[in-house]
């Protein structure tokens, strides 16, 4: 499947995308090529609203049965939102990664940095090579 | 896929099914197919799934001094164990570490068919064949099938009745631990009511050219295709334990509560040291723990107490069946107890875990 071109894309395999509903907001989760390599995902660690959250950095972490990966954030920011629904249905992220299955939504401090992401075709060609 | 591994006769099958292949063993297996590993493990608990194991070794022992060679090598008895049974035990080390577990097969009077893991084949080989030719030649002779056959085991409560449906025998009526030979459609099969996930089931040893067929007829029948993460949640519920993490070379079974697999009157390979543990006890222990939620203990995290590490986890993994999450790993002996309550490491994070009997998961009683 390819990735919706409506949003930009980290080598570590997050999304982000404006969110038009909040001024300066983004919002951001994982790919599908991210899900469909961890498998069934059971568990997530993320940042609290009101965190501090930096370009590239971690902010979480995923667990799936089989392996336990870091999640980095593409925004540069604070966290107002985190998607509650992962709590107790995290499997959402794999059924529907860039859609019901977002992670975080944060005030940008600093919108330049999506700048340097991935387009989809872009990353799409990127996984393609993986 | 370039690699230098082995692949078995099913390899395009899996492939075809969607198979996720990774290296296990020095074999490329499926780790798992496009419905994933929870929903493959909730279709061996309810119903069946079908698992190839033809990475694992098959080796045949034959000759007058056979048993009595593997009473040697072997820490349960194989001489007085019936023609027609099976029997898990363990392969140890002189110093009582674990070489392997395996589950063999009496065949006849003087024959005998073991199943080694797939990365321990060539460690038992040459432990056997220096043992063999050193005690027990001639008359003991081992011969490795392990290329020329394959092995698939279906597992779930639903499999008796499956397999009647197709099997030119009535196999349901098979006691656990028990083996026979029967057809399934016509190709041969010699089959044992073993397993390795706590469920109820059947392991099939066929010619490897016979492996497709014998695979279609069961998924045909409705046997869901599994791979190996199922396989590992799976046998993590049923407490059962997997060389490299549970037990390895410097590992004994008493430490990881095998002692009813160990025997305590015989003179074998290292009995000494290990009847010795039985009757004086170990400084660390294998157990089970649960805590609350999703993440999951990995292998290597710490186990600790007031700070103060007392143990390392083996296994770990969320329990589909059970709904939380489990693990396993080797705590100072003091800490065995049930309801003893641990703290755990989850890379930084500190969660309190549970002592708690093994296995987490038992299957009910078949009648």
């Amino acid at each position: 499947m390819s990735s919706p071109d409506d949003r930009k894309y980290t080598k570590e395999h997050e999304w982000v995308m404006i969110d038009a509903s909040a001024a300066n907001t983004a919002v951001a989760g994982i790919t599908d090529y991210a899900q469909d390599q961890l498998g069934d995902i059971v568990y997530f660690e993320l940042p609290n609203v009101g965190d501090n959250v930096a370009h590239l950095g971690k902010m979480g972490e995923v667990e799936s049965v089989k392996a336990v990966s870091d999640l980095f954030s593409p925004i540069d920011g604070v966290v107002t939102e985190i998607n509650e629904k992962l709590l107790d249905h995290p499997e959402l992220v794999n059924e529907d990664p860039f859609g019901e299955g977002w992670l975080i939504k944060a005030i940008m401090a600093d919108a330049a940095p999506l700048d340097s992401l991935m387009s989809a075709a872009d990353y799409d060609a990127f996984t393609a090579g993986n | 896929m370039t690699s230098d591994n082995l692949q078995t006769g099913l390899y395009d099958t899996h492939v075809s099914l969607g198979g996720r292949m990774v290296e296990f063993g020095g074999w490329d297996m499926p780790v798992q197919y496009p419905d994933g590993i929870l929903a493959e493990a909730k279709a061996v608990r309810t119903a069946a799934g079908v698992f190839d194991v033809s990475h694992m070794g098959r080796l045949y022992l034959s000759g007058p001094k056979a048993g009595e060679f593997l009473d040697w090598v072997l820490t349960g008895s194989a001489t007085t164990l019936r023609v027609g049974r099976a029997r898990y035990c363990l392969i140890c080390n002189e110093n009582g570490g674990v070489i392997d577990d395996t589950i063999f097969y009496r065949l006849a009077e003087d024959r005998y068919l073991l199943i080694p893991n797939a990365g321990n084949r060539a460690a038992v080989v040459a432990w056997f064949r220096r043992w063999i030719d050193e005690r027990f030649s001639p008359g003991c002779t081992m011969e490795d099938v392990t290329i020329t056959t394959g092995l698939i085991a279906l597992q779930g409560p639903g499999t008796p009745e499956l397999i009647d449906k197709i099997a030119d025998d009535q196999l349901s009526a098979m006691r656990t631990f028990s083996w026979a030979e029967s057809t399934i459609q016509g190709t041969p099969i010699f089959v044992g009511r073993t397993g390795y996930t706590g469920e109820d089931g059947f392991e099939m040893l066929v010619q490897s050219n016979d492996l497709v067929s014998v695979w279609t007829a069961l998924t045909d029948a409705g046997a869901a295709p599994c791979g190996l993460g199922a396989r590992d949640v799976l046998r993590l519920e049923a407490g059962l334990p997997l060389h490299g993490h549970e037990i390895d070379e410097k590992t004994s079974p008493i430490e990881a509560g095998l002692d009813r697999f160990v025997r305590a009157e015989a003179e074998y390979v290292a009995s000494d040291i290990l009847q010795g543990q039985m009757n004086n006890g170990v400084p660390r222990k294998l157990v089970g723990f649960t805590l609350p939620g999703r993440s999951a203990p990995r292998a290597g995290y710490s186990l600790l107490d007031r700070g103060e590490t007392i143990g390392t986890v083996t296994s770990g993994s969320y329990s589909p069946t059970l709904d939380t999450s489990i693990g396993m790993g080797y705590v100072l002996e003091r800490y065995v107890e049930l309801g003893a309550v641990l703290d755990l490491d989850i890379r930084g994070r500190t969660v309190t875990v549970t002592v708690t009997a093994l296995p987490f998961y038992t299957c009910p009683r078949r009648t």
